[in-house]
């Protein structure tokens, strides 16, 4: 008896306890407390997803210097580096407004330029969306950065930047997503399935690679005037495959992290995209084997890319088994079409149009062929309008810009200028200076750096460097 | 003295080196060479397309040798490179009218 009233008294005192801090837990603010707990982790998957997505850039870095060579190596990363660095602005200022601001026609939005829809204090949410679609937007751009190498003027290019990030890619962006935020687009209000952005990134970054590439012409010596077709070597196969496998997991980002909240979708998504990109190395690497007799590291690589570009827009809406067959139809496509590209003497040094424009492509038809729902010709019909508007948006568009500039600071560098290669000619530097046998500013070239120190210096170099 | 100059496979640089260690010969000088003779070249493929790749690297030792061990040089090298494939390189002799030792200055078959 007095074991239970000394606990009635124990209990007694430590809700008393606890009543003096808290008001009590009500049903209400129970469900508010679960629901802010809900909120925090859609921002905490949207901005590790946002991660991921950066360092896709990175990826797209690797992979294109891996296929061109070296003396234009310094030039590929100032390149990246520029599209994303003068993206992000251009899309802080412009685009995101663009893409979604309010939008009365449902063309394009007209408000939240320069971020103006956050206030210190407000909500944040706009923040953590605005640093998604911000890596989104630098995706579509740096696709064009690999179709155009070793022969555009970087300050051209610089100026092409601003303009897609501010113009180009969030006016269609703002058709198909514009209702993820403030806007509105009339193409999602047709039911046009771009998860991920299959289209709204990655054809939009293929075909303005297509305008590039074609307002540029082809690298010097790539193409003989009898039609033969000559390789022009990437200096670092490892270098390129370390870029897709970046990009392979910055995939996990892109697709998934499109959700934008942390719930139990994304599991599929992280599934199809796996299996696509699976799939579509798979057969590229089948394909590039019965076509080439070897299988070849460069098709395989793009043959993962292919199918990740192509799950992209479909990987929340069909079955892990669909996914398959959308990334294995994309491997074998991107092959074809690299080919395809060739032949036309359209020169990509790097695939950046058949693995981003036309498997783009491919992909979004697919969300409509494999669709977890069921298929209909009006599903059918409104992915190929979508993939249809997205060509004569961008195509065009880009083009233009593309020509402007050629006739107006030039497009392309001279001659003289692609042939000694782009780091030096462009940016005054060398990517592997250790790697010449003679350095005109007195260094030692080819010798270990450490002996080379020594002796210029002065010093007795009194024990071996370890060298292999 | 004699420069015994051979080109040869690069993967047999080892063997080459261990073998003319063995007969005496201490120093030697190599350079990353291309080149072809009678093997000509191999097409190789990249993105799709073909091409000929008619140099095909080696590796080229040079050696500076008494007279009196040259033949015992040529012979070395001839064993020690040798895979019965084609490719498996040449050598040459040339006589030196000079050599000097630069740290002290020493001239003539001292200096080698």
């Amino acid at each position: 008896m007095k074991r239970f009233i000394f606990s009635i008294l124990f209990v007694l005192i430590s809700v008393a306890g606890a009543w003096a801090e808290d008001k009590a837990p009500t049903v209400l603010s129970n469900k508010e407390a679960i629901a802010l707990v809900q909120t925090h982790a859609d921002y905490v998957w949207t901005l590790i997803a946002a991660a991921l997505v950066f360092f896709m850039q990175a990826g797209f870095a690797m992979v294109e210097s891996g296929f061109t060579r070296a003396k234009n190596a310094i030039n590929i990363m100032m390149k990246n580096l520029m599209d994303f660095s003068m993206g992000s602005i251009a899309f802080w200022a412009v685009g995101f407004g663009l893409m979604f601001g309010v939008s009365k026609t449902g063309w394009f939005g007209t408000s939240g330029f320069f971020l103006s829809d956050f206030s210190p204090g407000g909500d944040p949410w706009v923040l953590a969306f605005w640093m998604f679609q911000v890596v989104f937007a630098a995706t579509a751009a740096t696709i064009v950065s690999g179709a155009m190498a070793e022969r555009t003027k970087f300050s051209g290019y610089l100026i092409y930047s601003v303009f897609i990030s501010a113009l180009i890619y969030p006016i269609f962006g703002s058709w198909a997503w514009g209702s993820l935020y403030n806007g509105g687009g009339w193409l999602e209000n047709l039911g046009f399935i771009d998860f991920a952005g299959s289209t709204v990134v990655h054809s939009v970054g293929g075909w303005a690679a297509l305008a590039g590439a074609i307002v540029l012409g082809p690298r010097i010596g790539k193409y003989t005037k009898d039609g033969k077709i000559k390789p022009i070597l990437g200096h670092n196969m490892p270098l390129a495959a370390l870029g897709v496998f970046i990009l392979w997991l910055g995939w996990f980002g892109f697709n998934p992290g499109s959700t934008t909240a942390a719930n139990k979708d994304i599991a599929m998504i992280f599934v199809n995209t796996n299996l696509a990109a699976a799939a579509g190395c798979v057969l590229a690497m089948f394909t590039s084997w019965v076509k080439f007799g070897k299988p070849e590291v460069g098709m395989s690589l793009n043959g993962a890319l292919a199918g990740l570009v192509a799950i992209t827009s479909p990987c929340a809406t069909v079955t892990p088994a669909s996914a398959i067959a959308i990334g294995a139809i994309a491997g074998v496509i991107v092959v074809l079409a690299v080919l395809f590209f060739d032949k036309i003497r359209i020169d990509d040094p790097v695939g950046a149009i058949s693995v981003h424009g036309v498997c783009g492509a491919w992909g979004t038809f697919s969300a409509g062929i494999f669709n977890i729902g069921g298929t209909s010709l009006k599903i059918i019909g409104v992915q190929a309008l979508g993939i249809a508007t997205c060509f004569l948006w961008v195509f065009p568009t880009a083009y233009l810009l593309f020509k402007v500039i050629d006739v107006t600071i030039g497009l392309r560098v001279s001659p003289e200028e692609e042939l000694e290669g782009l780091d030096f000619a462009e940016h005054g530097g060398n990517a592997y200076p250790d790697f010449e046998i003679s350095h005109s500013s007195g260094g030692m070239g080819s010798v270990a750096p450490g002996l080379a120190k020594e002796a210029v210096v002065g010093k007795m170099v009194s024990k071996p460097v370890e060298q292999t | 003295m004699k420069k015994i100059e051979a080109i040869i496979k690069p993967f047999k640089l080892d063997e080459v080196k261990d073998a003319l260690n063995k007969i005496g010969v201490n120093g030697m000088t190599i350079n990353e060479v291309k080149g072809f003779g009678r093997q000509r070249g191999h097409k190789e493929i990249y993105r799709g397309a073909e091409y000929q790749v008619d140099f095909v690297p080696k590796v080229q030792i040079d050696v500076v040798v008494d007279s009196a061990l040259a033949d015992q040089v040529v012979e070395a090298i001839s064993k020690s490179a040798n895979t019965g494939k084609i490719g498996d390189g040449k050598i040459f002799v040339f006589p030196v009218s000079e050599a000097v030792r630069i740290r002290t200055g020493e001239t003539g078959e001292s200096a080698i």
